[in-house]
């Protein structure tokens, strides 16, 4: 059992050049407080992939995310983004944050916020123009959310608001697109979108790596996997390290038989 | 005299304090808007109790060096510095331990205040003689103020809006998602930082007019009433100094209008003023407009749920109901329909069936999506697409309306 694990892990690392993958990941640990909430986690991002960050409630999933943006402190560990230093890179790299983690009773319009994906290019000072305008209205278009660039934020649906951080992320035409639970609590019509949106990024080329939660999708969705419980269980392609025995690993005596039914691969 | 004290026509005096009033006010409306925004209002509120003990050490020492210990730029200064010292103390509670800000907040405002009150028991038993003021510094200061304390003021307020207006964007996207903020390589610390200081400096700016006490007024009150009037975040930006402005202009008019009116506290009640008029009047998200879309949405509700059980036969208990339906000549007071109430009732039964069948296939998730129970099926599905409707579940074609 636990030779399978580091032979995936290592296969899938010495099949790739470190300073190629768009996020690779060294002996991370991170704490909150004294018990940590990942430790010493290995990840090389396959470039032109989409990968799904699986685990059990509270297996450090978002921490992983966080930690590799920067967002909160590592104890220990090394981040690369694309061969380069996080810093270095943040253009190349498109966050979308878990829905929940803003007040959506702010102040401000739909085209606003995806306008936020343009500050980079506008900076502080430049003033919003009309082709500004047109390139957020053309990534809401993408999620099909177009008709409601003006609308107060308030007014979304959970569905809608996912999509909108979604149009902002787009806004930023990034290289690598980290996505924190974006099917979270959203209807089938909101991850449909999403989806399709996030293969028309991976099938031009970009690296799209996503915290997900429900594990009927996992095959149709996604080409890899990384498995996490505080530790990293498995990473590879979905036909090695989505199988039966290392859910059972990662996720303990709290996945029920139907739930693996579920994630069995399909005959032949 | 309150006319003449608003046209400035009260003498030069008067007229320098409320110029000075409104420019802070407006200062204060737009940063505190930021604060407010943050959700950290009450961050200002320590910031400005823990500006005492800073003014009274200035004053010691400014005496102690045999200057005149009422300097206004020697006590802003120090009241700048134990300021500072209060932010960091309450950062680094929030930050390195695990006391929540709230928690953090109280302790700081009280310890700072306390200290700078027995700072200023000490100076008035010392009998300094000259420490006569000081105490203005608690609540604002009644008396007039100097054509230097107005530059002081002017300068302060102006500097204010130009660094907001240069980081205004930045504040905005920090204050709405500091993660993604700090994903697009914005220093998110710093920017809290400069929001702080720029909060510190309206706070010592505002000392001398409004009081440490009240400041905190001044800062928010203007944010939560312009944020009434508007969904959009420079617009509650800009009201919010209007509001500050005016509220303050008003008050130190008002002050000027009769003898011994306290400046700041009538600021605070102006501001105050408009904050209750904005509460019940304003248009989306007042008390009265509230308690008006919810009585016309229950309306709809009630028709709509009426007009359903009209037409499948059904007894019609709620008095509401029965009540709308007559109002509206679609029923009679026994609850049987009338000719209108038949064919308003036929056609909602009948829109019920499209929506059935719109929601039935999943290539139309996009409209059923929309289905609430009340939505007009018109409002959604073109007339072509609704015949297409018509025709697939039968029935009749036309519906009399």
């Amino acid at each position: 059992m636990f030779d399978l694990v580091s032979e995936n892990g290592v296969a899938q690392c010495s099949n790739l050049e470190e300073g190629a993958s768009p996020l690779a990941i060294r002996g991370l640990t991170v704490s909150y407080g004294q018990k940590p909430a990942v430790f010493s986690v290995d990840m090389t991002v396959v470039p032109g992939q989409m990968t799904a960050i699986i685990g059990p409630n509270g297996a450090g999933k978002s921490t992983l995310l966080k930690a590799a943006l920067g967002l909160v402190p590592k104890v220990s560990g090394q981040v690369r983004v694309f061969g380069a230093d996080l810093i270095k890179q943040r253009e190349r790299i498109a966050y979308v944050p878990q829905r929940a983690s803003v007040d959506w009773d702010f102040p401000t319009r739909v085209l606003d916020v995806v306008l936020m994906g343009l500050y980079r290019e506008l900076g502080l000072l430049a003033r919003i123009r009309g082709a500004h305008r047109a390139q957020a209205k053309a990534c809401l278009e993408r999620v099909g959310m177009a008709d409601f660039a003006d609308r107060q934020i308030g007014q979304l649906s959970g569905g809608q608001q996912q999509r909108v951080f979604l149009a902002r992320a787009l806004a930023q035409n990034a290289d690598l697109y980290l996505l924190d639970e974006p099917f979270a609590g959203v209807d089938a019509a909101t991850e449909k979108a999403i989806i399709s949106v996030l293969k028309s990024l991976r099938d031009a080329g970009r690296t799209v790596v996503v915290v997900h939660h429900d594990l009927a999708t996992v095959r149709d969705y996604f080409d890899s996997v990384f498995l996490i419980n505080t530790r990293k269980i498995a990473e590879g392609p979905v036909e090695h390290a989505f199988t039966p025995e290392l859910l059972q690993e990662a996720y303990g005596g709290r996945l029920a038989t139907a739930q693996m039914d579920q994630i069995q691969p399909l005959a032949g | 005299m309150l006319f003449d004290a608003l046209l400035l026509q009260l003498g030069y005096n008067a007229t320098l304090v409320s110029i000075g009033a409104a420019l802070l006010g407006g200062a204060a409306g737009i940063t505190g808007t930021f604060l407010f925004l943050r959700k950290r209002a009450l961050v200002s509120d320590a910031v400005s109790h823990a500006t005492l003990p800073g003014v009274c050490l200035a004053f010691l020492l400014m005496v102690s060096f045999g200057g005149d210990g009422r300097n206004l730029t020697g006590l802003l200064l120090g009241s700048a510095v134990s300021a500072a010292a209060g932010l960091w103390c309450l950062n680094w509670l929030t930050q390195r331990t695990r006391l929540a800000e709230d928690a953090a907040i109280g302790a700081v405002l009280s310890v700072f205040f306390g200290f700078g009150v027995v700072l200023l028991t000490v100076i008035q038993t010392l009998g300094v003689g000259r420490q006569a003021g000081l105490e203005g510094f608690l609540l604002g200061s009644t008396a007039g103020m100097l054509f230097s304390d107005a530059l002081v003021i002017a300068a302060g307020g102006t500097a204010t809006l130009f660094v907001i207006l240069l980081a205004r964007r930045a504040l905005t996207l920090v204050a709405f998602d500091p993660d993604f903020a700090q994903t697009q390589g914005l220093p998110v610390g710093r920017i809290d930082m400069l929001m702080m200081g720029l909060v510190m400096a309206v706070t010592v700016v505002g000392l001398k007019i409004v009081g440490l006490i009240l400041i905190v007024a001044l800062l928010i009150i203007p944010a939560v009433t312009a944020r009434f009037w508007s969904e959009r975040s420079e617009q509650v930006v800009a009201l919010a100094g209007l509001f500050g402005a005016g509220a303050a202009y008003v008050g130190a008019a008002l002050s000027a209008s009769a003898p011994n009116l306290p400046t700041g506290p009538l600021i605070v009640l102006v501001s105050f003023a408009f904050f209750a008029l904005s509460l019940v009047c304003a248009p989306q998200r007042g008390v009265l407009a509230a308690v008006v879309q919810r009585r016309r949405f229950q309306r709809r509700v009630h028709l709509r749920q009426g007009l359903l059980a009209l037409a499948q036969n059904q007894p019609i208990y709620e008095a509401l109901t029965l009540r709308l339906l007559r109002q509206a000549g679609l029923a009679r007071a026994d609850g049987v329909a009338t000719d209108a109430g038949k064919a308003r009732a036929a056609k909602a039964l009948r829109d019920e069936k499209r929506w059935e069948f719109v929601r039935r296939d999943p290539a139309n998730e996009t409209a059923a999506a929309l289905y609430d129970g009340l939505r007009a099926i018109e409002t959604v599905l073109t007339a072509d697409q609704i015949a297409e409707i018509d025709r697939q579940i039968g029935g009749p074609q036309e519906v009399l309306l």
